[in-house]
């Protein structure tokens, strides 16, 4: 049976397309036939992080309105073959996400997939509600910062009262947080929340923690999932988050400042 | 802390502590109003109608709030007269 994930947070700009792409590429590479749909219509941009903007041909869109065959617009991914990806549409007005153009998509791809990975558009207009509406579990990606946390709530709230298994009175959206953008030593200093202040605001459980790392950018310029560059922090912290989404119970890392030499101690750094 | 920071640091309180209370404050006031009866901002409005007719007061001097304790629902509502 496919699991279907969304990828949300209400607020912009928190990493949701980078916590997409990485979590998908994970769950490929540990064997799991993966699908990540960008239901940002209009604003496409899952397609330039995993390196295949210029392999588009179809879009979502077109496979609702009954222009294309899912096949034909699946994108499989050149560096795992376990993974495809379904691009956005970049002209089409966003209402052309309707509820039973994407439950039949699902549907669809529910019969080849074990893991379907929905990429949230920001706010909490059609295009969010859409692609958290049919969701079994929810990955809500929170930056350490105020309005981040208080958009996840509004988007938690969503999840609770106005998703297909809440209308349905089913078990309600298995809920995860993950943090990214965190930086330890400014937790010491006082400048920024902890991850227990965040838990306890929001009181989900911590799936992970990402550390604010320069490999988030490079690979984004490079058009290559974070979780692929295994020697650096974020790509390390994606593979645990991915492998407790798998059920593997591993300790968090990056959470702590590391430590400072003698001399950045005395004379800051 | 370095030499540096000793020195030229304020007496300011952390602004982590400040993030988290505000937050705890809205989160908890909007996770009522998501949760209340949609009834609740009509009768406000109309409390502060009845309120006006004989002291004039701000929006914000009247607070109306719904809480839940499990068997039985409280109507908790705030006014401040002005002196």
């Amino acid at each position: 049976m496919a699991t279907i994930i969304v990828v949300t947070s209400g607020k912009g700009g928190v990493g949701k397309t980078t916590t997409s792409a990485a979590v998908s590429m994970g769950l490929a590479q540990a064997g799991h036939k993966t699908v990540v749909i960008d239901f940002d219509i209009g604003l496409r941009n899952l397609d330039i992080i995993m390196n295949c903007e210029r392999r588009v041909v179809f879009d979502f869109v077109n496979v609702i309105q009954g222009d294309a065959s899912l096949n034909q617009a699946l994108i499989k991914d050149k560096r795992c073959d376990k993974l495809f990806i379904l691009p956005a549409s970049q002209t089409r007005d966003k209402d052309a996400l309707t509820k039973d153009g994407v439950q039949q998509v699902l549907n669809q791809l529910k019969q080849d997939f074990e893991f379907i990975i929905c990429d949230s558009p920001a706010g909490i207009e059609h295009g969010a509600q859409m692609a958290l509406y049919f969701a079994d579990k929810a990955i809500v990606v929170t930056n350490p910062e105020v309005s981040s946390v208080r958009d996840s709530d509004r988007i938690l709230g969503i999840l609770q009262s106005k998703s297909y298994r809440a209308e349905n009175n089913m078990p309600p959206v298995d809920e995860h947080l993950l943090i990214t953008r965190f930086d330890p030593a400014r937790v010491i200093k006082g400048e920024m929340l902890s991850i227990a202040d965040i838990e306890d605001i929001l009181a989900v459980k911590l799936l992970g923690v990402i550390p604010e790392s320069q490999a988030v950018l490079n690979a984004s310029n490079n058009g290559t999932p974070v979780i692929l560059d295994e020697k650096s922090d974020a790509g390390q912290a994606y593979q645990d988050t991915v492998a407790r989404l798998l059920g593997d119970d591993r300790p968090h890392r990056f959470t702590e400042a590391q430590k400072k030499g003698f001399l950045q101690r005395v004379f800051g750094g | 802390m370095s030499i540096f920071e000793l020195f030229s640091r304020n007496k300011e309180e952390r602004s982590a502590n400040v993030a988290k209370e505000r937050l705890q404050v809205i989160v908890a006031h909007e996770r009522r109003a998501r949760n209340a009866p949609s009834y609740l901002p009509a009768m406000q409005n109309e409390i502060l109608a009845v309120i006006r007719k004989y002291v004039e007061i701000d929006n914000d001097q009247l607070q109306v709030d719904l809480n839940d304790d499990g068997n039985c629902s409280v109507l908790e509502v705030n006014v401040n007269l002005p002196k």
